[in-house]
Parts: C-alpha cells; sequence; structure tokens
C-alpha cells in the first residue's frame, strides 16, 4: 500500500466517556477511493470513531490521521478535506435551505460566484432544486437529508464520512440517497455507517465490523462471507409413518459431504425440519436427496440458509447489544 | 478572520428569529420612554446618569437572556457539531460567538442615542461624562456579555446558561451594595471587583485606564474560561 493512497488511518485509537470505554485500541488504514461500511450494533463506537476523524472529540489514547493531517495537531487542515454528516442530522432549522447553503459555503471559505456556482452543483446532485427555497423545518426527513449531505459536498472534499446517511428514509428515497452515494464513491473515499446489511453488500468496497468498541472484522464483503460464512442447508420432509427420522440422521451425519446434521422444531405438525451444516466435500444436497428417496422419504423442501453478511455480523457481535 | 465574521453575522440575524431580542428592545425602549416623561417633567438639570443607571440595571438581566443560547441551544439541538468540525478553531467560534451578540448590544445601545440627544436640546448637556458614560457602559456590557457567553458553554440548556450567567454578573453588578455590611479588608477587595466602583469614575468624565483593564480583563477571563469549557467537550 502506497503511503499516499492512504486517506485515513486510525493507530490504536481508544476513547473513554468517564468509566465507560467506547472505543479500544482501533486501527485500521482506508484508501483512496474507497467505500467503507461501518457495520456494529447500538453502542459499538461506530459514532464515536467518526467524531474521532472528524476532529470533533479527541481520542483518549492513539492516533488518527486524515488527508495525512494529524487530527490533534491540525484539526483545521483535516476538517478542509471532511465533508460531514453526522448522526441525526443537525440542522439550523429556521434557515432557508438556500441560506443555509449560503452560510456552510462561507464557513468552508467559498465565496461569491464560487460559491453560487458550488451551490447550483450540490443541489442539482442531491436533487434539492424544489426545495431550494423552502425553510429547512418544513422538509420531510429525506429532504433534511439532502441538505445535510448537500452541506458535506460543497467544498468537494476528498473524504466523506457519513453518520447513517440512510436512517428514517423510505425504501424510495433511501435508493436515492444510496445510489448517490455510489456515485459520490467514485472519486471519493467514503465511509458511511450503517445498521442496514444489505446496504453494505451494495454499496461498500469494504467493511469494518465493530463490536464493544473493538474492530472485528476489516475486509470485503466478498472475503467476509468467504472466510466466515457458515452456510447451512435447512430441509424439510413430509412426516411419515414409515420414516424413521433419528436413522436418518444417523445415517446422514455418517456420510462424507456432511458435517452435521440436527432436528429442529417444526411449527407444522406434519413436518420434519433438520439443519444441515455441508462438508467442503460433494454436494450435500444431492447426498441428502438420495437418503431421503432412498428411505421412502418426500422432500418438501430444501434451501440454503445464512452465510449472508447478516449471520457474519450476529456472530461476530456475539448478538451483544450495549445501551 | 473572514470565519469569525460569517459566524457573527449569523448569530447576529439569528437573534431575530426567536423573542428574546425583541424583549430585550422593547424593555429598552420602554424604559427609556418612560424615563423621558420623568426627566421631562422632573429634572430642570439635564444629565444622562439616570439613564446609564436603568440600564446598566436592565443589563444585568438582559445580557444573560441574550447570551444564554450562544453556546446552549448549539448543543441542545446537535449543531455544534457541524460548526466545530468546519475548518475553525474553537477560538474562533467562540470569538464569532462573542461579536455577534456584542454587535446586537451595539444597536441597543445606538438605540439610546436619540434620547440623549432629545435630553440635550432641554438644557445644556455636559458631553464630557456622556461620551465616558457610553464607554463605561460599552466595556461593561463587554464583560457581561463574555460572562453569559461562558455561562453557555457549561451546559445544554439555556435556562441553566441563564441563571448562571445572572448569578455571576449580578454578583459583579450588586456586590457594591454589601460594602457597608462587609469587613473593612474584604470591603476594599470587594470594591474593586465591583461593577459600581468603576463604572462610577467613568460617569463623571473620568476615563481611568484601571477601569478600562478591569473591565477588559473580566472579558478576557470569562472568555479564556469559556474556551477551556467548549474545548472539554463535556457535554459530548
Ligand atoms: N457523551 C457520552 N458520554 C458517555 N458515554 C457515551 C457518550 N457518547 C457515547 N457514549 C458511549 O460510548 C459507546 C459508543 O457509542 P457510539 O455512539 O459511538 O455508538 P454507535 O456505534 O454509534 O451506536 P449507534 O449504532 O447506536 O449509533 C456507547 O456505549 C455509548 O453509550
Ligand atoms: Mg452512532
Amino acid at each position: 500500500m502506497v503511503e499516499s493512497d492512504v486517506m485515513i488511518r486510525a493507530e490504536s485509537l481508544s476513547k473513554r466517556y468517564g468509566e465507560a470505554e467506547a472505543l479500544r485500541d482501533a486501527s485500521f488504514a482506508i484508501k483512496r477511493g474507497e467505500i467503507v461500511g461501518f457495520l456494529g450494533p447500538n453502542g459499538a463506537g461506530k459514532t464515536t470513531t467518526m467524531k474521532i476523524l472528524t476532529c470533533f472529540i479527541a481520542p483518549t489514547s492513539g492516533k488518527a490521521s486524515v488527508a495525512g493531517c494529524d487530527v490533534q495537531l491540525d484539526p483545521v487542515g483535516a476538517r478542509k478535506n471532511i465533508g460531514y454528516l453526522p448522526e441525526h442530522n443537525p440542522l439550523y432549522t429556521e434557515m432557508l435551505v438556500t441560506e443555509y447553503l449560503e452560510y456552510a459555503a462561507a464557513m468552508r471559505g467559498i465565496r461569491g460566484n464560487d460559491a453560487k456556482r458550488r451551490i447550483r452543483a450540490v443541489v442539482e446532485e442531491t436533487d434539492l432544486g424544489p426545495k431550494f427555497g423552502a425553510e429547512i423545518r418544513e422538509l420531510s426527513k429525506g429532504y433534511r437529508q439532502r441538505v445535510g449531505l448537500a452541506q458535506a459536498l460543497l467544498h468537494e472534499p476528498p473524504i466523506l464520512i457519513l453518520d447513517e446517511p440512510l436512517s428514517g428514509l423510505d425504501p424510495n428515497q433511501a435508493r436515492g440517497v444510496r445510489e448517490l452515494i455510489r456515485e459520490l464513491g467514485r472519486e471519493r473515499t467514503v465511509i458511511l455507517s450503517t445498521h442496514h446489511l444489505p446496504e453494505v453488500e451494495t454499496t461498500c468496497d469494504r467493511v469494518l465490523i465493530i463490536s464493544g468498541g473493538k474492530i472485528v472484522a476489516d475486509s470485503t464483503p466478498q472475503e467476509l462471507k468467504r472466510s466466515q460464512g457458515r452456510e447451512t442447508l435447512a430441509l424439510c420432509l413430509k412426516k411419515l409413518d414409515g420414516f424413521d427420522g433419528d436413522a436418518f440422521v444417523r445415517a446422514v451425519g455418517d456420510a462424507e459431504e456432511i458435517r452435521s446434521v440436527r432436528p429442529v422444531a417444526s411449527e407444522e405438525p406434519a413436518e420434519l425440519h433438520f439443519e444441515i451444516i455441508p462438508s467442503e466435500r460433494g454436494d450435500a444436497r444431492e447426498r441428502l436427496f438420495h437418503e431421503v428417496v432412498a428411505r421412502g422419504g418426500v422432500v418438501l423442501g430444501l434451501e440454503r440458509r445464512g452465510g449472508g453478511l447478516e449471520d457474519i455480523f450476529r456472530s461476530l457481535t456475539g448478538g451483544k447489544e450495549r445501551s | 478572520m473572514p470565519l469569525v465574521v460569517t459566524i457573527a453575522s449569523r448569530q447576529f440575524r439569528s437573534f431575530f428569529n426567536g423573542p428574546t431580542a425583541y424583549i430585550v428592545l422593547a424593555l429598552v425602549l420602554f424604559s427609556l420612554g418612560f424615563l423621558f416623561w420623568e426627566t421631562f417633567f422632573l429634572y430642570d438639570r439635564a444629565s444622562l446618569r439616570e439613564m446609564f443607571n436603568l440600564l446598566r440595571a436592565i443589563l444585568v438581566v438582559a445580557t444573560p437572556a441574550l447570551t444564554m443560547g450562544l453556546i446552549a441551544e448549539e448543543k441542545r439541538t446537535g449543531t455544534i457539531e457541524l460548526l466545530l468540525t468546519m475548518p475553525v478553531t474553537d477560538r474562533q467560534v467562540l470569538l464569532g460567538k462573542y461579536l455577534g451578540v456584542l454587535a446586537f448590544f451595539m444597536v441597543l445601545i445606538a438605540l439610546t442615542f436619540p434620547y440623549a440627544i432629545t435630553v440635550a436640546t432641554l438644557g445644556p448637556l455636559d458631553w464630557g461624562p456622556v461620551f465616558s458614560g457610553y464607554l463605561g457602559l460599552f466595556l461593561q456590557g463587554a464583560a457581561m456579555l463574555a460572562i453569559g457567553l461562558m455561562a453557555s458553554t457549561i451546559s445544554d440548556n439555556q435556562i441553566v446558561a441563564f441563571f448562571v450567567g445572572l448569578m455571576l454578573i449580578a454578583a459583579f453588578a450588586m456586590i457594591g451594595m454589601l460594602l457597608p455590611l462587609l469587613p473593612v479588608p474584604i470591603a476594599s477587595i470587594a470594591e474593586y471587583v465591583s461593577f459600581t466602583y468603576h463604572f462610577d469614575g467613568l460617569s463623571r468624565g473620568v476615563i481611568d485606564l484601571r477601569a478600562i483593564l478591569y473591565y477588559l480583563s473580566i472579558a478576557l477571563i470569562a472568555g479564556l474560561i469559556a474556551l477551556r469549557s467548549l474545548e472539554s467537550r463535556s457535554w459530548s
């Protein structure tokens, strides 16, 4: 990795709030042009990390640099390179959209005709046109989110840090914003946090999973699935008098294509359910089918389960929730 | 520097979105009107002492009301996070906020000029004490606003900020009244820290460098405490 390609670097970041440790020894590096999804249960430390990167709060220990600027030694330099959408998207609601963008542009040192040009550009990018002259307090959540994004884009920052950019948006709005982020991510480095897992698979090049303040995974969604994914098969059989479920489990369990099999409780009284973990050899599905038929059983359903990010997320974060 | 001006001008304009500024303006104008009639009928010697004293009393309540929202409101709504992640230092943010409220305060003072001019037409007005009185009013207001700004950084609740500011400002404004009750060595210290002591000299027409330094040091100390408090991010 060429050093100049690293846009964001965190080294052993820790943050304590009094007694509570919000972030423990987190290290990662993000390269130019990457879209990184920040995943983790509530209270994992995602927002805390973003606040440190935007130089809003200082880490208790550790170092971070953004676009080559140390967040503690040169916060203003770091911030110049960042467009930030904070969690809950705070805005001066009494202002008009235009006024707010003019103010934000001035705060970014963009004035006069440059400001007009940039405001026009971001309004177009975020589709804010129809609400340009509206008071922010009158806007729906989706439009407010766009105002927040427009503000973050004004100065054409090489880095975007977006804390839950899609929360609270309806599916249509969310799709629009997601496409916008994809678009933006072509030339920029983007970090976004989300609770929406499919989001990460479709939008991000890379995922960082954080749990209890620790980074527990850092790779591409595909790689993560390959290394962590535990695909299971869900088999559903018809309950027949002549079919011995226990004997079936014993026989199948010995097969080389299958690592383990266990019966699971069924809500349907007329059905038998099994969960099968395949081994790496052969095709477990074929073997299962033959075994069932050979014993005079009837297959009602056989489907692949899990192995998706959701399961990986659950296993890596231990289903833990912190307040 | 332009960023400080941007922050100041947004703050200045935002005063006109809420009721506080209008209440303060109305209060000042109403008192002046009242004072005008009183002066007109009761006094035959033209002087602005009455006006200055009344304004200073009003400012004890008005300045913390003007400053209470400066930082506290941004904390409550979360916009502080936007403001402090712009390419500005905490010092620039505080300076901008302070200049914004100071500008509003100067508008307030300017509203009393017509009164002063009217009084001048009623009788011979000694302009020396008028100028030094206005200087004193400005300096004292600047100190009060800095104390109010400091109070606004300690909470995300405007009401808390208001009462903390009011208590501190009132302490400086009223400690002079307690002097007769205090033992002598303490009384002389108390006298020196009171607003009244320094203002009295100025309102008599004596421009004393010590008085100017006194007000400026209060503003500076309050500003430094405010900076510390903001930098600690203790609310976040
Ligand atoms: N100002 C604060 N004071 C004390 N504790 C805090 C503060 N802010 C955050 N925390 C704690 O730090 C931990 C991490 O919080 P953080 O907001 O970073 O989580 P998150 O991953 O963004 O969660 P969410 O998904 O709910 O937004 C939590 O346990 C939280 O309670
Ligand atoms: Mg969060």
